[in-house]
Protein backbone atom coordinates (compact mmCIF):
# COMPACT_ATOMS: atom_id res chain seq x y z
CA UNK A 1 0.00 0.00 0.00
CA UNK A 2 1.83 3.70 -0.53
CA UNK A 3 -0.22 6.93 -0.65
CA UNK A 4 0.25 9.78 -2.76
CA UNK A 5 0.70 13.12 -1.68
CA UNK A 6 0.43 15.50 -4.70
CA UNK A 7 2.16 18.65 -3.61
CA UNK A 8 2.51 19.88 -8.15
CA UNK A 9 1.98 23.60 -8.58
CA UNK A 10 2.07 24.32 -4.57
CA UNK A 11 5.35 26.94 -3.59
CA UNK A 12 7.23 27.00 -0.72
CA UNK A 13 6.82 25.42 2.12
CA UNK A 14 3.55 23.39 1.24
CA UNK A 15 4.88 20.29 -0.45
CA UNK A 16 7.06 19.47 2.66
CA UNK A 17 4.20 20.71 5.18
CA UNK A 18 2.34 17.98 3.62
CA UNK A 19 5.29 15.56 2.81
CA UNK A 20 5.78 15.32 6.98
CA UNK A 21 2.01 15.37 7.57
CA UNK A 22 2.13 12.22 6.11
CA UNK A 23 4.91 10.87 7.20
CA UNK A 24 3.18 11.35 10.44
CA UNK A 25 0.13 10.17 9.88
CA UNK A 26 1.37 6.73 8.14
CA UNK A 27 4.07 6.38 10.22
CA UNK A 28 5.99 3.23 7.57
CA UNK A 29 5.72 2.54 4.21
CA UNK A 30 5.80 3.88 0.81
CA UNK A 31 4.61 7.73 0.05
CA UNK A 32 4.67 8.67 -3.61
CA UNK A 33 5.41 12.36 -3.50
CA UNK A 34 4.82 14.31 -6.69
CA UNK A 35 6.51 17.75 -7.59
CA UNK A 36 6.89 20.26 -10.25
CA UNK A 37 9.77 21.81 -9.57
CA UNK A 38 13.25 21.01 -8.75
CA UNK A 39 13.55 22.89 -5.63
CA UNK A 40 10.14 20.94 -4.33
CA UNK A 41 11.95 17.77 -5.52
CA UNK A 42 15.06 18.82 -3.33
CA UNK A 43 13.57 19.57 0.00
CA UNK A 44 10.41 17.16 0.13
CA UNK A 45 13.93 14.86 -0.23
CA UNK A 46 15.77 15.83 2.15
CA UNK A 47 12.25 16.53 4.93
CA UNK A 48 11.82 12.69 4.33
CA UNK A 49 15.70 11.92 5.13
CA UNK A 50 15.25 14.28 8.22
CA UNK A 51 12.94 11.65 9.57
CA UNK A 52 14.19 8.31 8.63
CA UNK A 53 12.99 8.04 5.66
CA UNK A 54 14.57 6.81 2.54
CA UNK A 55 14.58 8.42 -1.05
CA UNK A 56 14.02 4.68 -2.68
CA UNK A 57 13.40 6.57 -6.40
CA UNK A 58 13.10 9.46 -8.30
CA UNK A 59 11.65 9.72 -11.62
CA UNK A 60 10.89 12.59 -14.01
CA UNK A 61 6.91 12.73 -14.04
CA UNK A 62 5.24 14.88 -16.82
CA UNK A 63 6.73 18.74 -15.91
CA UNK A 64 8.26 17.44 -13.08
CA UNK A 65 9.08 14.66 -10.76
CA UNK A 66 7.71 11.85 -8.77
CA UNK A 67 9.80 10.99 -5.83
CA UNK A 68 8.91 7.86 -3.97
CA UNK A 69 10.06 7.33 0.09
CA UNK A 70 10.14 4.82 2.12
CA UNK A 71 10.43 3.42 5.51
CA UNK A 72 10.69 -0.17 7.01
CA UNK B 1 31.12 -8.85 -48.88
CA UNK B 2 33.58 -6.65 -47.84
CA UNK B 3 33.46 -4.99 -44.19
CA UNK B 4 34.18 -1.57 -43.60
CA UNK B 5 34.51 0.32 -40.56
CA UNK B 6 34.92 4.13 -40.81
CA UNK B 7 37.52 4.42 -37.89
CA UNK B 8 37.32 7.88 -38.14
CA UNK B 9 33.85 8.27 -37.37
CA UNK B 10 34.19 5.19 -34.78
CA UNK B 11 36.33 7.08 -32.55
CA UNK B 12 34.84 10.99 -33.21
CA UNK B 13 31.55 9.00 -31.63
CA UNK B 14 33.96 7.17 -28.54
CA UNK B 15 35.44 10.85 -28.02
CA UNK B 16 32.06 12.60 -28.15
CA UNK B 17 30.69 9.84 -25.80
CA UNK B 18 33.27 10.33 -23.67
CA UNK B 19 33.07 14.13 -23.54
CA UNK B 20 28.86 14.15 -22.71
CA UNK B 21 29.70 11.99 -20.00
CA UNK B 22 32.50 13.89 -18.61
CA UNK B 23 30.36 17.00 -19.27
CA UNK B 24 27.21 15.28 -18.06
CA UNK B 25 28.84 14.12 -14.44
CA UNK B 26 30.50 17.54 -14.17
CA UNK B 27 27.33 19.23 -14.57
CA UNK B 28 25.32 16.72 -12.46
CA UNK B 29 28.20 17.04 -9.52
CA UNK B 30 27.39 20.96 -9.81
CA UNK B 31 23.67 20.49 -9.78
CA UNK B 32 24.36 18.50 -6.69
CA UNK B 33 26.55 20.44 -4.97
CA UNK B 34 24.83 23.87 -4.59
CA UNK B 35 21.24 21.60 -2.92
CA UNK B 36 24.24 20.22 -0.42
CA UNK B 37 25.24 22.11 3.17
CA UNK B 38 28.58 22.99 1.57
CA UNK B 39 26.81 24.54 -1.68
CA UNK B 40 24.58 26.99 0.53
CA UNK B 41 27.35 27.78 2.76
CA UNK B 42 29.62 28.77 -0.22
CA UNK B 43 26.49 30.64 -1.73
CA UNK B 44 26.19 32.79 1.45
CA UNK B 45 29.96 33.43 2.00
CA UNK B 46 29.80 34.89 -1.93
CA UNK B 47 27.01 36.81 -1.18
CA UNK B 48 28.51 37.97 2.19
CA UNK B 49 31.98 38.80 0.73
CA UNK B 50 30.72 40.82 -2.22
CA UNK B 51 27.98 42.54 -0.75
CA UNK B 52 30.38 44.45 1.52
CA UNK B 53 32.96 44.99 -0.94
CA UNK B 54 30.27 46.62 -2.56
CA UNK B 55 29.51 48.81 -1.01
CA UNK B 56 33.75 48.98 -0.20
CA UNK B 57 33.35 49.99 -4.28
CA UNK B 58 30.57 52.77 -4.19
CA UNK B 59 27.43 51.49 -3.04
CA UNK B 60 25.79 53.01 -0.04
CA UNK B 61 26.41 52.52 3.93
CA UNK B 62 25.64 48.53 4.90
CA UNK B 63 23.89 48.60 1.86
CA UNK B 64 25.83 46.89 -0.09
CA UNK B 65 22.82 44.57 -1.45
CA UNK B 66 19.38 45.68 -0.39
CA UNK B 67 16.70 44.33 -2.40
CA UNK B 68 13.84 46.39 -0.76
CA UNK B 69 15.81 49.22 -1.09
CA UNK B 70 17.28 48.77 -4.62
CA UNK B 71 13.88 47.92 -6.50
CA UNK B 72 12.72 51.10 -4.39
CA UNK B 73 15.61 53.03 -6.25
CA UNK B 74 14.20 51.68 -9.32
CA UNK B 75 10.90 52.69 -8.65
CA UNK B 76 12.75 56.28 -8.34
CA UNK B 77 14.74 55.79 -11.58
CA UNK B 78 11.55 55.36 -13.54
CA UNK B 79 9.65 58.13 -11.20
CA UNK B 80 6.68 56.44 -9.98
CA UNK B 81 7.95 58.47 -6.39
CA UNK B 82 9.73 61.54 -6.41
CA UNK B 83 11.86 61.05 -3.54
CA UNK B 84 15.08 62.70 -4.89
CA UNK B 85 17.83 60.73 -3.07
CA UNK B 86 16.65 57.21 -3.91
CA UNK B 87 16.76 57.37 -7.86
CA UNK B 88 18.79 54.75 -9.51
CA UNK B 89 18.19 51.71 -11.44
CA UNK B 90 20.21 49.40 -9.73
CA UNK B 91 22.19 46.78 -12.24
CA UNK B 92 22.37 44.13 -9.09
CA UNK B 93 18.55 43.46 -9.11
CA UNK B 94 18.80 43.14 -13.35
CA UNK B 95 21.75 40.92 -12.57
CA UNK B 96 19.96 38.87 -9.99
CA UNK B 97 16.93 37.93 -12.36
CA UNK B 98 19.10 37.55 -15.55
CA UNK B 99 21.73 35.27 -13.47
CA UNK B 100 18.76 33.59 -12.42
CA UNK B 101 17.24 32.97 -15.95
CA UNK B 102 20.93 31.89 -16.93
CA UNK B 103 21.12 28.96 -14.31
CA UNK B 104 17.67 27.87 -14.73
CA UNK B 105 18.42 27.55 -18.68
CA UNK B 106 21.76 25.82 -18.68
CA UNK B 107 20.37 23.23 -15.54
CA UNK B 108 17.30 23.03 -17.50
CA UNK B 109 14.84 24.35 -14.49
CA UNK B 110 13.57 26.83 -16.39
CA UNK B 111 10.11 26.27 -15.73
CA UNK B 112 7.22 28.94 -16.81
CA UNK B 113 3.95 28.45 -14.49
CA UNK B 114 1.65 31.28 -12.62
CA UNK B 115 -2.19 31.37 -11.45
CA UNK B 116 -1.70 31.30 -8.19
CA UNK B 117 -3.58 34.17 -6.78
CA UNK B 118 -1.43 36.92 -8.56
CA UNK B 119 -3.31 39.61 -6.90
CA UNK B 120 -2.87 38.35 -3.39
CA UNK B 121 0.69 38.04 -4.48
CA UNK B 122 1.05 41.46 -5.36
CA UNK B 123 -0.44 43.13 -2.25
CA UNK B 124 1.88 41.24 -0.06
CA UNK B 125 4.60 42.82 -2.27
CA UNK B 126 3.39 46.26 -1.78
CA UNK B 127 2.97 46.10 1.94
CA UNK B 128 6.37 43.89 2.24
CA UNK B 129 8.06 46.41 0.47
CA UNK B 130 6.15 49.38 2.99
CA UNK B 131 7.28 47.32 5.95
CA UNK B 132 10.64 46.99 4.85
CA UNK B 133 10.72 50.69 4.08
CA UNK B 134 9.67 51.80 7.71
CA UNK B 135 13.05 49.80 8.85
CA UNK B 136 15.31 50.87 6.00
CA UNK B 137 16.00 47.23 4.12
CA UNK B 138 15.08 43.96 3.45
CA UNK B 139 16.60 40.94 5.17
CA UNK B 140 19.45 41.28 3.15
CA UNK B 141 20.33 44.38 4.17
CA UNK B 142 19.21 44.02 7.87
CA UNK B 143 22.13 41.03 8.27
CA UNK B 144 24.49 43.68 6.07
CA UNK B 145 23.26 46.25 9.19
CA UNK B 146 24.33 43.89 11.86
CA UNK B 147 27.50 42.92 9.80
CA UNK B 148 28.17 46.66 9.79
CA UNK B 149 27.94 47.63 13.40
CA UNK B 150 24.18 49.07 12.96
CA UNK B 151 22.36 47.82 16.41
CA UNK B 152 19.34 48.67 15.23
CA UNK B 153 19.68 45.93 13.08
CA UNK B 154 18.83 43.60 16.03
CA UNK B 155 15.31 44.89 16.45
CA UNK B 156 14.81 44.89 12.34
CA UNK B 157 16.05 40.99 12.86
CA UNK B 158 13.52 40.45 15.73
CA UNK B 159 10.68 42.04 14.12
CA UNK B 160 11.36 39.99 10.80
CA UNK B 161 11.49 36.19 12.95
CA UNK B 162 8.58 37.26 14.99
CA UNK B 163 6.58 38.09 11.55
CA UNK B 164 7.92 34.93 10.02
CA UNK B 165 6.61 32.86 13.16
CA UNK B 166 3.36 34.69 12.79
CA UNK B 167 3.41 33.03 9.24
CA UNK B 168 4.11 29.92 10.19
CA UNK B 169 1.27 29.53 12.20
CA UNK B 170 -1.05 29.95 9.84
CA UNK B 171 0.81 27.62 7.23
CA UNK B 172 0.20 24.86 10.31
CA UNK B 173 -3.58 26.01 9.98
CA UNK B 174 -4.09 25.57 6.11
CA UNK B 175 -2.98 29.00 4.48
CA UNK B 176 -2.34 28.41 1.20
CA UNK B 177 -2.63 30.16 -2.32
CA UNK B 178 -3.57 27.13 -4.51
CA UNK B 179 -1.38 25.72 -7.21
CA UNK B 180 0.48 27.40 -10.26
CA UNK B 181 -0.20 26.18 -13.71
CA UNK B 182 2.37 25.51 -16.18
CA UNK B 183 2.07 28.30 -18.77
CA UNK B 184 3.60 30.03 -22.14
CA UNK B 185 7.09 30.05 -22.07
CA UNK B 186 7.03 33.61 -22.95
CA UNK B 187 5.29 34.24 -19.53
CA UNK B 188 7.88 33.48 -18.01
CA UNK B 189 10.17 35.40 -19.88
CA UNK B 190 8.15 38.42 -18.99
CA UNK B 191 10.46 39.56 -15.87
CA UNK B 192 13.52 38.59 -17.19
CA UNK B 193 12.84 40.52 -20.07
CA UNK B 194 11.40 44.10 -18.28
CA UNK B 195 14.82 43.78 -16.76
CA UNK B 196 16.70 43.32 -20.07
CA UNK B 197 14.31 46.50 -21.24
CA UNK B 198 15.27 48.25 -17.82
CA UNK B 199 19.15 48.09 -18.63
CA UNK B 200 18.89 48.79 -22.11
CA UNK B 201 17.24 52.13 -20.78
CA UNK B 202 19.91 52.73 -18.76
CA UNK B 203 21.98 52.64 -21.46
CA UNK B 204 20.23 54.76 -23.64
CA UNK B 205 19.87 57.33 -20.84
CA UNK B 206 23.26 57.32 -18.80
CA UNK B 207 23.59 58.90 -15.71
CA UNK B 208 24.91 62.56 -16.72
CA UNK B 209 26.98 63.96 -14.17
CA UNK B 210 25.17 66.90 -12.05
CA UNK B 211 22.04 66.28 -14.06
CA UNK B 212 19.03 64.79 -11.89
CA UNK B 213 17.63 63.26 -15.07
CA UNK B 214 18.94 61.74 -17.91
CA UNK B 215 15.96 60.93 -20.86
CA UNK B 216 13.02 59.10 -19.28
CA UNK B 217 15.57 58.11 -16.21
CA UNK B 218 15.58 60.12 -12.85
CA UNK B 219 19.12 59.76 -11.43
CA UNK B 220 20.02 61.09 -7.46
CA UNK B 221 22.45 64.25 -7.04
CA UNK B 222 22.66 63.36 -3.10
CA UNK B 223 21.69 60.63 -0.87
CA UNK B 224 21.87 56.98 -1.19
CA UNK B 225 20.75 57.08 -4.86
CA UNK B 226 23.73 58.89 -5.88
CA UNK B 227 26.17 56.08 -4.62
CA UNK B 228 26.64 53.12 -6.81
CA UNK B 229 29.58 51.05 -7.91
CA UNK B 230 30.46 50.74 -10.99
CA UNK B 231 27.50 49.87 -13.76
CA UNK B 232 29.54 46.97 -15.14
CA UNK B 233 30.64 45.66 -11.47
CA UNK B 234 27.03 45.73 -9.96
CA UNK B 235 25.81 44.08 -13.01
CA UNK B 236 28.54 41.01 -13.04
CA UNK B 237 28.51 40.85 -9.04
CA UNK B 238 24.27 40.42 -9.15
CA UNK B 239 24.31 37.85 -12.37
CA UNK B 240 26.84 36.24 -10.29
CA UNK B 241 24.70 36.05 -7.50
CA UNK B 242 21.22 35.27 -8.99
CA UNK B 243 22.76 32.29 -10.83
CA UNK B 244 24.34 30.77 -7.62
CA UNK B 245 21.05 31.50 -5.70
CA UNK B 246 19.09 30.11 -8.56
CA UNK B 247 20.93 26.97 -7.85
CA UNK B 248 21.23 26.95 -4.11
CA UNK B 249 17.81 28.07 -3.80
CA UNK B 250 19.16 30.77 -1.05
CA UNK B 251 16.37 32.46 0.86
CA UNK B 252 16.37 34.40 4.33
CA UNK B 253 12.93 34.05 5.07
CA UNK B 254 12.94 30.32 4.22
CA UNK B 255 16.09 30.57 6.41
CA UNK B 256 14.32 31.04 9.76
CA UNK B 257 10.76 29.38 8.67
CA UNK B 258 12.37 26.17 8.35
CA UNK B 259 14.13 26.59 11.41
CA UNK B 260 10.84 27.29 13.35
CA UNK B 261 8.76 25.04 10.77
CA UNK B 262 10.99 21.79 10.96
CA UNK B 263 13.87 22.09 12.61
CA UNK B 264 15.68 22.01 9.77
CA UNK B 265 19.24 24.14 9.98
CA UNK B 266 20.22 24.16 6.03
CA UNK B 267 18.75 27.50 4.56
CA UNK B 268 19.67 28.96 8.01
CA UNK B 269 23.42 27.83 7.47
CA UNK B 270 23.18 29.63 4.22
CA UNK B 271 22.01 33.13 5.90
CA UNK B 272 24.59 32.80 8.71
CA UNK B 273 27.67 32.11 7.17
CA UNK B 274 26.32 35.55 4.92
CA UNK B 275 26.92 36.98 8.03
CA UNK B 276 30.03 35.99 9.05
CA UNK B 277 31.91 36.69 6.17
CA UNK B 278 29.89 40.16 5.77
CA UNK B 279 31.29 40.68 9.15
CA UNK B 280 34.69 39.49 8.46
CA UNK B 281 34.83 41.36 4.71
CA UNK B 282 33.83 44.71 6.69
CA UNK B 283 36.74 44.21 9.15
CA UNK B 284 38.91 44.14 6.43
CA UNK B 285 37.92 46.93 4.44
CA UNK B 286 37.39 49.05 7.94
CA UNK B 287 33.04 49.20 6.70
CA UNK B 288 32.31 48.05 10.84
CA UNK B 289 31.63 50.61 13.01
CA UNK B 290 29.72 49.77 15.99
CA UNK B 291 26.72 52.02 17.42
CA UNK B 292 23.02 52.79 17.39
CA UNK B 293 23.16 56.20 16.39
CA UNK B 294 24.45 58.07 13.44
CA UNK B 295 24.34 54.60 11.37
CA UNK B 296 23.98 55.28 8.14
CA UNK B 297 20.46 55.19 6.35
CA UNK B 298 19.14 54.01 9.32
CA UNK B 299 17.01 55.53 12.55
CA UNK B 300 16.90 54.78 16.25
CA UNK B 301 13.02 54.03 16.40
CA UNK B 302 13.19 50.75 17.64
CA UNK B 303 9.51 49.85 18.21
CA UNK B 304 9.11 50.79 14.52
CA UNK B 305 12.56 49.30 13.17
CA UNK B 306 10.77 45.77 14.85
CA UNK B 307 7.30 46.60 13.88
CA UNK B 308 7.90 47.13 10.07
CA UNK B 309 9.94 44.25 9.90
CA UNK B 310 7.23 41.95 11.62
CA UNK B 311 4.89 43.21 8.61
CA UNK B 312 7.67 42.55 6.21
CA UNK B 313 8.72 39.28 7.41
CA UNK B 314 4.58 38.02 7.63
CA UNK B 315 4.18 39.43 4.18
CA UNK B 316 7.37 37.42 2.65
CA UNK B 317 6.55 34.04 4.70
CA UNK B 318 2.55 34.05 3.39
CA UNK B 319 4.35 34.56 -0.37
CA UNK B 320 6.76 32.27 0.62
CA UNK B 321 9.93 33.59 -0.17
CA UNK B 322 12.23 37.13 0.55
CA UNK B 323 12.68 39.86 -1.71
CA UNK B 324 15.74 38.13 -3.53
CA UNK B 325 14.54 34.43 -3.54
CA UNK B 326 11.13 36.08 -5.60
CA UNK B 327 13.66 37.94 -8.02
CA UNK B 328 15.55 34.21 -8.58
CA UNK B 329 11.57 32.37 -9.13
CA UNK B 330 10.56 35.33 -11.05
CA UNK B 331 14.00 34.58 -13.20
CA UNK B 332 13.14 30.81 -13.40
CA UNK B 333 9.66 31.27 -14.96
CA UNK B 334 7.92 32.08 -11.90
CA UNK B 335 5.10 34.28 -12.75
CA UNK B 336 3.61 34.48 -9.61
CA UNK B 337 6.96 35.67 -7.87
CA UNK B 338 7.50 38.25 -10.68
CA UNK B 339 4.09 39.78 -9.38
CA UNK B 340 5.18 39.63 -5.78
CA UNK B 341 7.92 42.16 -7.62
CA UNK B 342 5.71 44.43 -9.13
CA UNK B 343 3.97 44.52 -6.03
CA UNK B 344 7.32 45.28 -3.94
CA UNK B 345 7.87 48.11 -7.01
CA UNK B 346 4.34 49.75 -6.91
CA UNK B 347 4.88 49.74 -2.91
CA UNK B 348 7.67 51.65 -2.81
CA UNK B 349 6.06 54.25 -4.97
CA UNK B 350 3.18 54.18 -2.41
CA UNK B 351 6.06 54.55 0.31
CA UNK B 352 7.37 57.21 -0.73
CA UNK B 353 4.59 59.39 -2.19
CA UNK B 354 2.57 58.85 1.01
CA UNK B 355 5.30 59.53 3.26
CA UNK B 356 5.63 56.25 5.02
CA UNK B 357 9.10 55.39 4.31
CA UNK B 358 11.34 56.14 7.12
CA UNK B 359 14.56 58.32 6.79
CA UNK B 360 17.48 59.16 8.99
CA UNK B 361 15.47 61.50 11.37
CA UNK B 362 12.89 58.91 12.05
CA UNK B 363 9.79 56.87 10.86
CA UNK B 364 7.70 59.22 7.95
CA UNK B 365 4.36 60.83 8.12
CA UNK B 366 2.57 58.09 8.10
CA UNK B 367 5.02 55.16 8.75
CA UNK B 368 3.32 54.49 11.96
CA UNK B 369 -0.78 53.95 10.74
CA UNK B 370 1.05 52.26 7.58
CA UNK B 371 3.04 49.66 9.85
CA UNK B 372 -1.05 48.71 11.43
CA UNK B 373 -2.57 49.02 7.97
CA UNK B 374 -0.07 46.51 6.47
CA UNK B 375 -0.23 44.18 9.81
CA UNK B 376 -4.14 43.90 9.30
CA UNK B 377 -3.92 43.18 5.42
CA UNK B 378 -1.54 40.37 6.13
CA UNK B 379 -3.74 39.12 9.00
CA UNK B 380 -6.53 39.03 6.93
CA UNK B 381 -4.84 37.17 4.29
CA UNK B 382 -3.56 34.67 6.65
CA UNK B 383 -6.59 33.89 8.27
CA UNK B 384 -9.45 34.22 5.89
CA UNK B 385 -6.92 31.65 2.50
CA UNK B 386 -6.86 28.78 4.36
CA UNK B 387 -7.72 25.83 1.82
CA UNK B 388 -7.61 22.31 2.90
CA UNK B 389 -5.42 20.70 -0.21
CA UNK B 390 -6.49 16.94 0.27
CA UNK B 391 -3.86 14.09 -0.52
CA UNK B 392 -4.81 11.10 -2.49
CA UNK B 393 -4.66 8.18 -1.18
CA UNK B 394 -4.32 4.88 -2.82
CA UNK B 395 -4.70 1.09 -1.49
Amino acid sequence: MSTTVDARGLSCPQPVLMTMDEIRKVGKGEIVILVDTDTSKENVSRAAESQGWRIKDVQPDGIGYCVTVSKE
Amino acid sequence: MKQFIDFDYLSGSLINICRNKTKDGFMAQLKNFFATKWGIISVGAFIGIFAALLQKWGNPGNMGICVACFERDIAGAVGLHRAEVVQYMRPEIIGFVLGSLIGAYIFKEFRPRAGSAPIVRFVLGAFAMIGALVFLGCPWRALLRLAGGDGNAILGLAGLIVGIWIGTLFLKNGYNLGRTEKTYTSVGWLMPLTMLGFFVLMLIYPQVKGEAKSGVLFYSLKGPGSKHAAIIISLAVGLAIGFIAQRSRFCTMGAFRDLILFRQTHLFMGLLTLEVFAFITNLIVRQFHPGFAGQPVAHTMHIWNFGGMVVAGLAFALAGGCPGRQLFLAGEGDGDSAVFVMGMIVGAGFSHNFSLASSPNGVGTHGIAAVIIGLIVCLFIGFTMRRRVLNEHNS
